[in-house]
């Protein structure tokens, strides 16, 4: 368990959800859901989740925060919105999901090889190096992200996608020394370092 | 006798065909003109383009002014349109249904002239031969106002009605059986929200109404007092009202509104959940009283003082089960009543931990939803689950089944509230069920006594109260007319009637005022009451012919007949709904009104030109109720939804109105079919006088055997029970008797 889990299983006992109010994004919701389960019926990945959010919110609620945090469930949210849209009493749902899953992260209970979690921090590395996305290396790591051997078959398979790609000028050889990257790195730079400090700071109070 | 006299004067029937709304381009108007004065005996008969305009309304008023036309029939649209226009005074207005009755039901072509045709001819024939055997009612003169209103009930329903009623000019008495005003509010530390923004928990308000009613001259209050003797009927009911210490006073009242409203459920019932055996388990009025302690300060448990630091409040506890000795119905305010004493600890110190186990949360009125949210917002948890039991200890233990993660869930907390409904206050069952019980207890060798006190002590031949209905309410049907009860001119208000909270029945409470207004006033000028509303015609038997059978006085839905010394019954027109069902019982046809009776129907159908077995045009005869029936048979024309042309629709009062003669005589007069419509009966009925449609489904159930003796098939008579929105479901229905007896042949009983 990491300090700041520790710290935080402490600071709360069993008022799990005073917690999540405090620390993750849109948290001050969870109380709000009247358990009508429409988000849990519009998601399209609905089937596939531990837990839907309906059931997440419930056990917030009920104040099982390891089942919560180390939990898959938010992960698997690909930000479609149909919850958020959807919800009778307003829950900005997706928000809460990502600032489940980025609360988890920041204490370390994430769940360890989730492929979903594994391409967000893959995307988040990759846009943080220069402020912009690329795709190159993004699709390299992405698909060596198993390893090498798995890497040049799915590399193989996706050959000719890369190469339509790279002829109708969607893909640049060039992303592989460098890529592009905004006008301003430093300052870009400075900004996200900026926004962290924030976050810590009202994570840590 | 007075209606003798009436019947002395000339009969002179005026019958108006109006050749508006296309029904002189569809019917051959000179033809109806010759039915109604050949065979209606129509002294005068006129016809006018649009009979509902000016012109058309002054051509009749002529007629009746001049001519001396006493009957007037008119022949255009159903009775329930243009009712202002047709509306004359001191004749009898009959409606022929040519619009929604004939043209508008039939398709217009060319093969479909003659049968249209024949049915319009037929509905000039029925409305002048009903003319014929209708009289003009008047009241029967014994009558006088009395503004003055009976309140049974010092609560918050009970000063509302005096309060309105007062407001209004009416002098009302309460009579409170406890020794203040006030009733469950004034237990209660505050109120479930009654305005915008529904937020917080609002103060009562009750001490400033009792001091309204108590500075209000036209209101009188009897504290510790009951009513011991109640009788009469609407205008002229006496009341003796009791004192505990012994005196009586009688007086007499116009209208009684019955606000005697609800006794909390008996927690002692939930051993379950240890209430009796663990102090902290409270019942949500217990924890008022906690609440009005503390006032605003830290609540403390009842066991130690202990200030409460969690605590669990039980959903629908005995309630909403079908369990021995639990209440089958919900009582609709505890769901907001327990959000709002959870916001009770929230508010004085958000810390404390509320957590409201539920099943479905239900919170009824505009601000129900926005109060449960206000709620959450002050960080009430709302556990969706089934409690199942209470351990006791030194803080209770509740142990409960989460139904949204399924598994079990014990949680310790300071303090328990249940959330047990309300059991009404409605007085004793009828004498007909308090009968059945005796009976059955006799024949388990016990002896039975009615556990509860009487509220009214009704001097009825029918009952000390008031009839129930589901679960102990008094009866009222909640979606047509909720304040109406199964005694004329009593009305109920407040959880009584049905469970409410505070505010509901300060609304119900108002509503009751206006109907007992209402009602004081229609009884002095001897009008009915809902649903014939100012209907000056009552039910007069003959003598004579009455055979002491008794059947009306049991079969009158509202009580409203008592029996004589001698035997005979005893009519109280003002406590008469005029629904015709005593009529309808009668075995020997004596009871009638002026305006309905056993001819004014038999004679219609009589009237309908039966033509012979190898014409192939058979004849179904509809008996429709008025109030749903005949109205869905309307919306169905205005549909243009076609039925068979064989079909003679008569409208009836009431299902229950409906004699068997009138079967037997259309069956032996040679009809094909019979079809009766009438609302539904039972527990959800929708009668508008309660048991009449019951009453006829019994009645028709025998209809069997006279069928029988007469060797037709039981097909031919059919009863249904019909919803005003049964609009597709009507003409269908009739359709398929049309095809029945196509199936089974003709009636031979054709002359
Ligand atoms: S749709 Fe909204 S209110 Fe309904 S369960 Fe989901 S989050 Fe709760
Ligand atoms: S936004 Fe996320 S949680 Fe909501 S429906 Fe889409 S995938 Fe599911
Ligand atoms: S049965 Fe109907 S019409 Fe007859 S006395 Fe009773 S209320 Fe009046």
């Amino acid at each position: 368990m990491s300090n700041l889990n520790t710290g935080m299983v402490e600071k709360y006992r069993n008022n799990f959800l005073n917690e999540v109010e405090a620390n993750v994004e849109e948290g001050e919701w969870v109380k709000m859901c009247m358990q009508c389960g429409v988000c849990s019926g519009s998601c399209p990945l609905g089937p596939y989740w531990d837990h839907p959010p309906q059931e997440l919110f419930m056990m917030i609620r009920a104040g099982k925060r390891e089942e919560v945090l180390e939990s898959t469930s938010m992960w698997m949210c690909t930000s479609c919105y149909n919850c958020l849209v959807r919800c009778p009493r307003e829950l900005p749902i997706t928000h809460i999901m990502h600032g489940l899953a980025h609360y988890a992260t920041r204490l370390g209970i994430e769940p360890k090889g989730q492929p979903t979690r594994q391409f967000a921090q893959l995307f988040w590395d990759n846009l943080a190096k220069n402020g912009r996305v690329n795709e190159l290396w993004l699709g390299v790591n992405l698909y060596f992200m198993n390893g090498f051997v798995n890497g040049i078959k799915v590399a193989m398979g996706m050959a000719g996608i890369g190469l339509g790609m790279y002829k109708s000028g969607r893909l640049s050889i060039k992303e592989l020394i460098g890529g592009h990257t905004v006008k301003d790195k430093s300052g870009f730079k400075a900004m996200i370092k900026k926004a962290q400090e924030l976050e810590s700071a009202r994570v840590d109070k | 006798m007075a209606d003798e006299k009436k019947i002395a004067v000339e009969k002179k029937i005026g019958a108006y065909i109006c050749n508006g709304c296309g029904i002189g381009e569809r019917l051959d108007s000179s033809q109806l003109e010759t039915t109604a004065k050949r065979d209606g005996k129509a002294a005068i008969c006129q016809q006018h383009d649009f009979l509902c305009s000016e012109a058309g309304v002054k051509m009749i008023q002529d007629d009746i002014d001049n001519e001396g036309v006493n009957r007037v029939v008119i022949a255009a649209c159903s009775r329930r349109a243009k009712t202002e226009a047709f509306a004359f005074k001191d004749v009898v207005v009959i409606r022929s249904n040519l619009r929604e009755g004939v043209i508008w039901v039939r398709p217009d072509e060319d093969d479909q002239r003659e049968t249209t045709q024949e049915m319009a001819d037929d509905y000039i024939r029925m409305g002048c031969a009903e003319a014929k055997y209708a009289n003009i009612p008047s009241a029967s003169g014994q009558q006088s106002v009395n503004k003055n209103i009976l309140i049974a009930g010092g609560g918050i329903s009970g000063m509302t009605a005096a309060l309105e009623a007062s407001k209004a000019g009416y002098p009302c008495t309460i009579v409170e059986k406890s020794s203040a005003l006030g009733g469950a509010t004034a237990q209660l530390y505050k109120k479930i929200p009654t305005r915008a923004p529904y937020a917080d928990p609002e103060d009562t308000g009750v001490d400033a109404m009792i001091a309204a009613v108590e500075a209000d001259s036209n209101i009188t209050v009897f504290l510790n007092s009951t009513l011991t003797n109640t009788a009469g009927a609407p205008g002229r009911f006496t009341a003796d009202i009791s004192t505990e210490s012994g005196s009586t006073e009688t007086k007499e009242f116009g209208a009684i509104v019955q606000a005697s409203g609800f006794t909390p459920y008996d927690a002692n019932n939930l051993p379950e959940f240890a209430y009796g055996k663990n102090k902290d388990v409270v019942t949500q009025m217990e924890l008022e009283a906690l609440a009005k302690t503390a006032n605003g300060g830290a609540i403390k448990r009842p066991s130690d003082g202990k200030e409460v630091s969690s605590v669990l409040f039980i959903q629908c506890a005995g309630q909403r089960s079908t369990k021995a000795g639990h209440l089958e119905h919900c009582s609709g305010y505890c769901c907001s009543a327990s959000i709002k004493e959870a916001m009770y600890f929230k508010d004085q110190n958000t810390a404390i931990d509320t957590t409201v186990l539920y099943t479905d949360l239900r919170t009824p009125g505009a601000g129900g939803e926005n109060f449960y949210r206000s709620g959450q917002n002050k960080g009430v948890i709302f556990t969706k689950g089934i409690a199942s039991e209470v351990v006791d200890g030194a803080n209770p233990t509740v142990k409960f089944k989460d139904l949204i993660l399924d598994e079990d869930v014990s949680m310790e907390v300071d303090l328990v509230v249940l959330a047990t409904g309300m059991v009404a206050n409605a007085g004793q069952p009828t004498r007909a069920e308090i009968t059945l019980s005796e009976n059955e207890a006799k024949e388990a060798g016990t002896e039975y006594k009615v556990s509860v006190e009487s509220i009214l002590n009704l001097d009825y031949r029918q009952g000390k109260d008031v009839p129930h209905m589901t679960n102990g309410f008094a009866d009222s049907h909640f979606i047509c007319f909720p304040y109406e009860t199964q005694r004329t001119g009593i009305y109920t208000a407040g959880p009584t009637r049905r469970p409410m909270d505070t505010r509901q029945a300060m609304d119900d409470a108002t509503g009751a005022a206006m109907k007992a207004i209402s009602e004081a006033e229609n009884a002095g000028l001897g009008k009915a009451a809902h649903p014939r509303v100012a209907d000056l015609s009552f039910p007069s038997f003959r003598q004579e012919g009455c055979t002491q059978c008794k059947r009306c006085t049991v079969e009158c839905p509202f009580g409203a007949i008592n029996e004589t010394e001698d035997g005979y019954p005893e009519f109280n027109e003002s406590r008469c709904r005029r629904c015709g069902t005593c009529m309808g019982a009668c075995p020997v046809r004596v009871i009638s009104f002026e305006n309905y009776s056993i001819d004014t129907v038999g004679q219609q159908l009589k009237a309908v030109d039966i033509p012979d077995e190898f014409d192939e045009k058979p004849r179904i005869l509809v008996l429709a109720c008025e109030n749903d029936a005949y109205p869905a048979l309307d919306m169905a024309a205005q549909n243009r939804l076609e039925y068979s042309a064989f079909t003679r629709i008569i409208p009836v009062r009431c299902l229950g109105s409906v004699s068997l003669s009138w079967i037997t005589d259309s069956m032996n007069s040679g009809y094909d079919g019979v079809i009766l419509m009438g609302c539904p009966s039972g527990d959800d009925y929708q009668c508008h006088f309660v048991k009449g449609s019951a009453m006829a489904q019994e009645r028709m159930s025998k209809v069997g055997d006279t069928l029988e003796t007469l060797s037709l098939e039981k097909e031919r008579v059919q009863t249904y029970e019909i919803s005003i929105t049964d609009i597709q479901k009507v003409p269908q229905l009739i359709n398929e008797m049309a095809e029945t007896i196509e199936k089974i042949g003709m009636s031979p009983f054709k002359f």
